[in-house]
Parts: C-alpha cells; structure tokens; sequence
C-alpha cells in the first residue's frame, strides 16, 4: 500500500523496518519528526537527549552493544556531537548505527547555512542523501547494511525540502536483525593512542573501500537520454534539475556523497559536450570532479546562497523565465512574531522597557529581537548566551554587569546553558541570567526535555528541579518571576542587576499553546476610555491593532494574558 | 497527464499544515503521484506561511516557483496579494476575505494595503472569495476556517465526494470530526 508520508515519517518507517531498537535525538528544524514518528513505534525504544552529544554517544553505546542504533539532529546540532563522530569513525560499529543530519538551506529557521557534507569528509565516514519519502525510507535501511558491512557510523543528509516535503512511500513489515554479541574488544573501542593508532589505519583502509563501493553502488544512478547536457546532482537538487531539464538532459544521481566515486564520474562527463553540477551550499561535488581534471560548471552559475529551484536551474542552463502578475501596491511584510498570550513577551517588554542588553539564545524567545520588543544583543548558537555573557561582562566590567542579562529556555538551558552558567559561578562575573522557562521546547513544536517531568513518550519522568541545579552551581541568588506580572518582573531585574554577586532569574510560565494552558476570555477595548496613545502595541502582541485612532483586539488570537491591560493608563482594556 | 501545482498560503498558526495533508490525501486516492511541501519551524510563529500541493504522473521538485502555481488557497487576504506572483497565467485564485495585520502594520510602519480582492480582480485574475472565518464560527469554531475553504476548492474541482469525507476522517481527530464536517459542506455551499 502506497501512503503520503513527510520525508521524516519515511525515515523514521526505515528505522522500524530496518530493526532499529534505540534511538536518541535532540529537536532540531528540520530533523525533529524522525525521532517523534520512530517514538510512535512500540518496537522502538526512543527518548529526546538533553543534546546532541549526549544523544549520538547513547546511539553509540547502543550500536556497541550489538543493537541497531539511531540519533536524528539538525545540521548545527552535528556540530556539538562532532566529538563523538570523529571518534566513532575509529572505533566503528557493531549493530549498525545510522545518524541523521538535516540541513537548512535557505535558511527556514537555522541560524547559519552549513554544509554537513564537510563532516562526513572531515570525520571519514559514509554518507548518503536521499531526494524525497521514498528514498528517505530505502536510503534508511541501506545505511543500516552499509554500517554494520563496512563498520562506519552511516550519516543520512537530509535537507528542508526532503525532510518537510511528502510523496508516497510503500511500506514493508520490519526486519528484526538478531543483536550481535558484545564481545569486549579493547583495540577496536578502547580510543587511547596506542590503540587510535590501529584504527587511523582501520579507517583509512576502509575509505578505499568504502569508494570502490560507491563506484558501483545502486544508490547512484545513471539516468541517459542521450543528448549533449550532462548533469551531476544529489538530493533535492536532483529533482529540480529533473524538472526543468526532464529527458533534454541526462542525470547522475548521487545518493552516496561521501566518499564520491571517481571512474563513474569520469565515465559520465566523457559522455557529454556540456556538464553540470547542481548542489545546494558548498562544491563539494564540483571541486570533486575538478579534483579528477573534469571540465564542469556548477557554483559560478548557481552560487553557493540559499536554495536552488526548478525555475534557477531553467533560467541558468535555458534562459527560461516564467510569466507572472504582481500586486498592484505595497504589501507589508510579515516576519514571524510571538505568539499572543507568549510569556515571553512579558519580560522582553520590561527588558526593552528598561533598555538593557541582551546576550540571547536559540528558541521562540530569539523571536525578542523583532520589532517592537527588540530586545536583543546577540545570538549565536545554543548556550552561547550564557558564557557570551561572561565574557561580555569580563571584558567591560561593572558598566556591562548592571546592564546586561542572558535569556535562553528551559530546553536551550539544559543542552548547554548549564555549564556556561558553571563558568559564571566558578570564575566569577556578577552576572544577571533569566531562564525563560515555559515548561517545554518551544520553536521546534512542543517536545519534552528534562525540566518538564514527561518524557517523549509523554510518560511521567524525573524533572530537573532548576532552582536547586541553579543553587548547586553555586548561584545564591535564584528567584522566579511570572512574567504575566509586569511590575513583578521588572522590578526583579532591576534587583538582580544592581547586586554584587550573579543570580538567576526563572521567569516561569508554560507556552500558551500548550493543550493543557487554559486561556482566558479575550479582552476588550473600551472604546470611549481609549485614548489612541499606542502604549499597548509596544508588546508587540498580534492580537492588537489599530482601527481609526482606537485599539481593537483580534478575539480570534487574544487569549486573556492581560499583560496589555497590565501597560494602558487608562483603563482601557478591560475583560 | 503534466503536474499541476497548487499553493496553501497563510499565516501561521491558521491550519495551513492540515488543509495540504487533506488535499494531498485526496489526490492520492485519485491515484496520482503527489508531492506536499510545508515549511515548519520559525514562520509558523504568525509569519507568512506557504506549503506546496503538486499532482501528476510524476512529480519531481516539490516546490513551486514564480509563475507556476495553476491555483493558489489563501487564508488571508495580504498573503493573497504577497503570493500572487506565484501564479501561472490563466491561474485561479481562492481566498478568505479575513485580513490579519502584520506586526509592520500594528506597529504603524507600514499600512494594510485597501481593495485587495479588487486589486486582483482588475488585474484579471479570476477570483473566488469566502467568509471562510464567519463560516468557520457559524461551524463551531474560528479555527476551522481551513476546512471551510477546503469545502470551497471541493465545489470547484470534480473529485467524487468520498474521497474528501475519507481524507477528512483520516487527518482530523474523531472528537473535531463532526464540526470539520460541517465546516467542510459549509464551505462547499458558499463557493456556489
């Protein structure tokens, strides 16, 4: 039977047909439904890490042990479990253990367009990209054969369009791999020099034939029209070269990335007049082919910014360009904003009140850089606003302490806040850090982490208690605020900064959008005490606007917050 | 047959995830190869949000580009105006008539464009508009409004009855059910 299924939900089919017992993971756009759709399998034991690292050395462990093992990340997320990676390429695996990276380009909600092709390089070991759900699923349980064959961690790229996109996957009953046996083996997991020695060998031997492999591997695929135009591509690129070039061009099609073959892509160019390469990011297929003397055009063409499209390839190799109508008038953008009843406009409105610095984090609260609130220093990478703070506060002293805090989520506080916050105990700044905590992993749609006392499943779990964890760091001055108390909160700021020691402020109220938060009737404007002064649209709240000189609010979105009623001196908002 | 490609066009939060996987569903069921393409993370925080629908004999990209789109859904009257490159000559345009202000607008940055639906219209584009939020309401719900207009693309397209009420039944959970339903023959009858 053939279903629609989003690239992720066929990924994680793979990992159930494919016999996969552990899998451990850390949300990340675009890779967080692999792991939530695996959880919906019985067979599956799966759990959200509180990050990457933590999550790819469990995989590990598990693969060790004889099981076939899964971790899931985005593509910065690889960044922070590269350590694991580059050390699992020496030791290996046992039961075969698969990692899926997903990139971003374009950039849909990432904070950079890195290409993880480069660590499958740098880190030496297979990688394969699949081009829509059907791949995805097949491509999964390949990886699983091709990992426990040539004993390598196998990374999966997938990007945005794969990954968010469906198409139809036919679906096959589970294998159910018997676990291999442990049997300990100090040499092969045991990394200290003398034996890291054997295995640099291991590895490099295994990459020459990990590249004879993928000379004649089926996941590459010639498709030959004949004809003057040759195309090299993988992945979605793939399909958008199919598009505009459909059998006017003829296609080989990389599913595996790394290592590339070599005769195979010297025997496709010596077929064809005029050769393409078509990949999104970095050349790595390009510089591949240039490397083996092939004369390809590729990235002075379609540059190494954003996505690729059908409509790129067609107006770069064709000079085709489509019609259209556009609006006659100005249309208004529309940037993502948060969320009405969000508690984290609350704070940010007093940290924009008060006009302090921000050193921010990656979540929906980054969202507090925006227009009005704009309430943001910095962002930089998950916990980064935490240990930037230090340094901030170390390099301009007491000035900067008074006036500087970090924000960063309850989820973002638990992957790496913690050990930034570590820092400010240990090495002393008087540093002011608010953990916005809204009882859940916001941005990436709702999943437990270790503060919420549930855990992917949705069972009852430990929960981190983060005012004892904030105390035994070191920190004496831990207080929580609800930030649907304006007066509240910033009053507690204000403390917090003015004292000679660091302190913690939790500001603590669940997502609005939690199916348990029970909201409030919207609230009213009333008309004749309004006096058109605009003081409540400087929250920044979506429910509010502006109709002939008044305030109106949408009753649609208001969801009683009452932060709004909270900011007009005139009464005239009312329940 | 040569794919054609339809837009879902909104803000976030307004259901745009559930009105493609309806539609995608049923052109499943019609037994052609399809693609949905949606966008999660950031923009589904009120941002102006789009998902791609493709159908034929086979489909490749599973995005659309400027020009290409032979009928574009919107939930919103601004992202009918923001999308409307999209297209093709000769496409079809469904929209709500809700209008929801962009945070450029609330904070007086920027004004809300007046006579969208007009606008368009003049520009020669064929044009179907509903009340889709009213409907919605008049259902039980003002987030049903994606099901109202999927009532409305229903009206104007030939695909057999059942196979939208099985997608309906597939994609909404059963205690929503009975009210999506009603959304769904709601919006069918405002689009006649």
């Amino acid at each position: 039977m053939k279903k629609l299924m989003l690239g992720n939900a066929a990924f994680a089919r793979g990992l159930y047909e494919a016999g996969v017992t552990v899998v451990s993971s850390y949300p990340g756009t675009p890779s967080t439904e692999i792991t939530e759709f695996a959880a919906e399998y019985d067979e599956i034991y799966a759990e959200w890490a509180p990050n990457e690292k933590v999550a790819m050395e469990v995989a590990l462990g598990a693969s060790i042990a004889g099981s076939r093992s899964f971790c899931g990340m985005k593509h910065v997320g690889l960044n922070v479990a590269a350590d694991p990676l580059y050390t699992a390429s020496y030791t290996g695996v046992n039961g075969g253990m698969v990692i899926a990276v997903a990139d971003d380009p374009g950039m849909h909600s990432s904070q950079n367009e890195q290409d993880s092709r480069h660590h499958a390089i740098a880190s030496k070991v297979l990688m394969l990209e699949p081009s829509d759900s059907a791949e995805c699923k097949e491509f999964t349980k390949a990886a699983f054969e091709l990992s426990e064959k040539f004993d390598t961690p196998v990374i999966v790229r997938m990007s945005t369009r794969v990954a968010h996109s469906q198409s139809a996957v036919e679906l096959c009953d589970r294998a159910e791999p018997a676990q291999k046996e442990y049997v300990k083996d100090p040499q092969k997991y045991v990394m200290m020099p003398a034996f890291a020695r054997g295995r640099h060998v291991f590895v490099e031997e295994r990459t020459k034939k990990l590249r004879e492999y993928a000379e004649t591997s089926p996941l590459n695929k010639v498709i030959d029209n004949g004809g003057d135009i040759g195309i090299i591509t993988s992945g979605v690129s793939y399909q958008y070269a199919r598009e505009a070039m459909g059998n006017n061009a003829s296609y080989l099609k990389l599913g595996v990335v790394n290592p590339l073959p070599e005769e195979l892509i010297k025997n496709f160019c010596a077929k064809y007049k005029k050769v393409y390469v078509i990949e999104e990011l970095d050349d790595i297929i390009e510089s591949h082919c240039k490397k083996l003397g092939m004369n390809v055009s590729g990235k002075e063409l379609f540059g190494y910014i954003g996505e690729i499209s059908q409509a790129v390839v067609a107006e770069k190799l064709l000079g085709k360009k489509n019609d259209f109508t556009t609006f006659d008038g100005n249309v208004p953008v529309r940037p993502p904003v948060m969320c009405a009843g969000c508690p984290h406009r609350g704070l940010f409105y007093c940290l924009s009140k008060n006009k302090i610095r921000v050193s921010g984090d990656i979540g929906c609260y980054t969202l507090g850089a925006s227009a009005p609130l704009s309430a943001m220093d910095t962002t930089i990478c998950m916990g980064a606003s935490i240990s930037a703070l230090h340094g901030f506060n170390k390099a301009r002293g007491e000035e900067a302490e008074k006036s500087t805090v970090a924000v960063i989520g309850d989820s973002t506080f638990m992957h790496s806040g913690m050990t930034g916050l570590v820092n400010i105990a240990y090495n002393a700044t008087n540093s002011t850090v608010i953990i916005l905590d809204n009882s859940i992993t916001g941005m990436t749609g709702h999943q437990q982490n270790p503060t919420t006392g549930k855990n992917l499943k949705g069972d009852p779990a430990a929960a981190v208690n983060l005012e004892e964890l904030c105390k035994a760091i070191g920190i004496k001055r831990v207080r929580v605020v609800d930030p649907y108390d304006l007066a509240g909160t910033e009053a507690a700021i204000k403390e917090e900064l003015a004292v000679s020691e660091p302190s913690v402020i939790i500001s603590r109220r669940p997502c609005a959008l939690l199916k348990y938060v029970k909201h409030k009737p919207a609230l009213k404007v009333v008309t004749d005490n309004c006096k058109g002064c605009k003081m409540c649209l400087k929250l920044g709240c979506p429910a509010i606007s502006v109709r002939d000189g008044k305030a109106v609010i949408d009753h649609t979105q208001c969801v009683g917050c009452g932060i709004c009623s909270e900011v007009c001196k005139f009464g005239a908002i009312s329940e | 047959m040569e794919t054609r490609s339809i837009m879902i066009v909104g803000v976030g939060g307004q259901g745009s995830l559930l009105a493609s996987r309806l539609l995608g569903n049923v052109l499943l069921a019609q037994g052609y190869d399809v693609k949905v393409s949606e966008v999660h993370g950031m923009s589904q925080r009120g941002g102006s949000v789009v998902t791609y629908v493709k159908y034929g004999d086979e489909v490749f990209s599973p995005v659309i580009e400027k020009g290409e789109a032979d009928v574009i859904i919107s939930f919103e009257q601004l992202e009918a105006a923001r999308w409307l490159p999209y297209l093709k000559k000769g496409g079809k345009l469904i929209t709500s008539t809700q209008k929801l202000d962009p945070m450029p607008v609330i904070t007086g940055n920027a004004e809300y464009p007046e006579n969208i639906i007009e606008k368009i219209k003049a520009a020669g584009i064929q044009v179907t508009a509903a009340d889709a939020l009213s409907l919605a309401e008049e259902a039980g719900n003002s987030k049903a409004s994606n099901v109202v207009l999927m009532g409305v693309v229903a009206a104007s397209t030939d695909f057999d009855d059942k196979l939208w009420q099985d997608a309906i039944e597939q994609c909404v959970p059963p205690k929503f059910l009975e009210l999506n339903k009603k959304a769904f023959e709601l919006g069918k009858k405002a689009a006649v």
